[in-house]
């Protein structure tokens, strides 16, 4: 069987490319994901490096399931208003954000309950092959519960895939969502 | 990290894009502005399958380039050669039914870099795929065969495994190349599928 394509890294001149917006247009997808049902969120943070320096030209790409739990097929009506996809890339300070929706609770896997949350890829200069981690929610009553979640015994691990809410603003939820890339609070990342 | 295999769910499902994320111009780099840009014209196809030889269609390939001079239209680039106004250097489009992609572009140049002293990339095209699932997800390059940058580029070093760095070489095809038009090139990916346990580097 063929073996996969090596991955290398995505550099430093992506963003006329893949997150265009600060060329002022829109390609495939931008950091905002519309949807007619359910509750608004924005998710904030910044990217760091292993030295805790602030990382400017990482690429976020989140892929979430729709405000009812569902990934949506191509097919489907819905997915015309709901794509569930999105990307952003940081800033000069490393800072991102994501106007999404809360997805919906997925149908529980081998017996246990899961809780919503958000598929992250990060992609950053200097990272030959990008990593795969989960945004879940300070707010969740499943969130502990969750068998990812469950798999980390480190409490202070654990709260590094936990958004934080913040407060309500007009009718949106605020989180904050930090990504360490390496060092003592790295983010824990998943590999399979 | 945490070995997630038992528990991926969310993961094994993907975005598709459809043609409506396309634009018209988008596959061939050369048509994008008024006039033709300059440099060496070049068409590149290939077949995107996973990991047990099922063609991906419908799978998004984006790509982003420097232009013939080795300059890059992003705001950071400050390379001391020209842009072109005639030349962007990013492009997508979808692969159709049996896993086949192509765009028409201009060969990308070689440009200095402050990695070590007088370190040089190689031409490199680079290519962001997505396939039928969120961990299929896979940012590359593609190399052009015989340039001798290649040995001394630590990006294409860090692939390890010889047989998967040739596996990021484009081939030179007379096939594909258009008479009196332009050379082609051959680059085949593989994505990880769903049976994938890791990634051999």
């Amino acid at each position: 069987m063929p073996k996969p394509t090596s991955s290398q890294t995505i550099g430093p001149f992506f963003a006329y490319c893949l997150t265009s917006s600060e060329y002022g247009y829109t390609l495939v997808a931008d950091n905002s994901l519309k949807s007619p049902s359910g509750k608004k969120i924005k998710i904030s943070g910044k990217v760091y490096d292993g030295e805790k320096k602030p990382v400017p030209d990482a690429m976020l790409e989140i892929w979430q399931a729709d405000p009812e739990g569902t990934f949506l097929a191509p097919q489907s009506e819905k997915h015309q208003s709901f794509m569930g996809f999105a990307r952003a890339g940081t800033g000069e300070d490393g800072s991102f954000l994501f106007n999404t929706v809360k997805p919906g609770s997925l149908k529980p896997i081998r017996g246990l309950p899961q809780a919503p949350h958000i598929n992250l890829h990060v992609f950053a200069r200097g990272l030959i092959d990008h990593l795969t981690t989960r945004i879940y929610f300070s707010d969740e009553a499943h969130t502990y519960k969750d068998p990812l979640i469950s798999l980390i015994s480190d409490k202070n691990r654990k709260q590094t895939l936990i958004a934080e809410f913040q407060e309500e603003q007009a009718g949106c939820a605020v989180y904050t969502f930090n990504i360490n890339l390496q060092g003592a609070d790295e983010t824990v990342f998943l590999r399979w | 990290m945490v070995d997630n295999s038992k528990f991926f769910n969310s993961e094994v499902t993907a975005p598709v894009f459809g043609h409506s994320s396309i634009g018209q111009n988008d596959a061939d780099l050369t048509t994008q502005h008024q006039g033709e840009p300059q440099g060496e014209r070049i068409i590149i196809t290939g077949k995107i399958t996973d990991d047990v030889n099922r063609p991906v269609s419908d799978a998004l390939v984006e790509i982003w380039q420097t232009n013939a001079a080795g300059r890059y239209i992003h705001k950071a680039d400050t390379h001391e050669a020209p842009l072109d106004p005639n030349f962007s250097g990013g492009g997508r489009t979808l692969t159709n039914a049996e896993g086949i992609y192509q765009f028409t572009t201009i060969k990308p140049g070689a440009y200095p870099w402050g990695n070590h002293t007088n370190a040089w990339r190689p031409a490199h095209i680079h290519f962001s795929l997505f396939g039928h699932t969120f961990l299929s997800r896979l940012i590359t390059q593609m190399y052009f065969p015989g340039d001798p940058l290649l040995k001394f580029d630590p990006i294409l070093q860090s692939v390890k495994n010889p047989k998967a760095r040739d596996q990021l070489v484009a081939t030179w095809d007379s096939s594909i190349t258009k008479t009196g038009w332009a050379l082609g090139y051959k680059f085949d990916i593989v994505l990880r599928g769903p049976n994938q346990t890791c990634r051999e580097d």
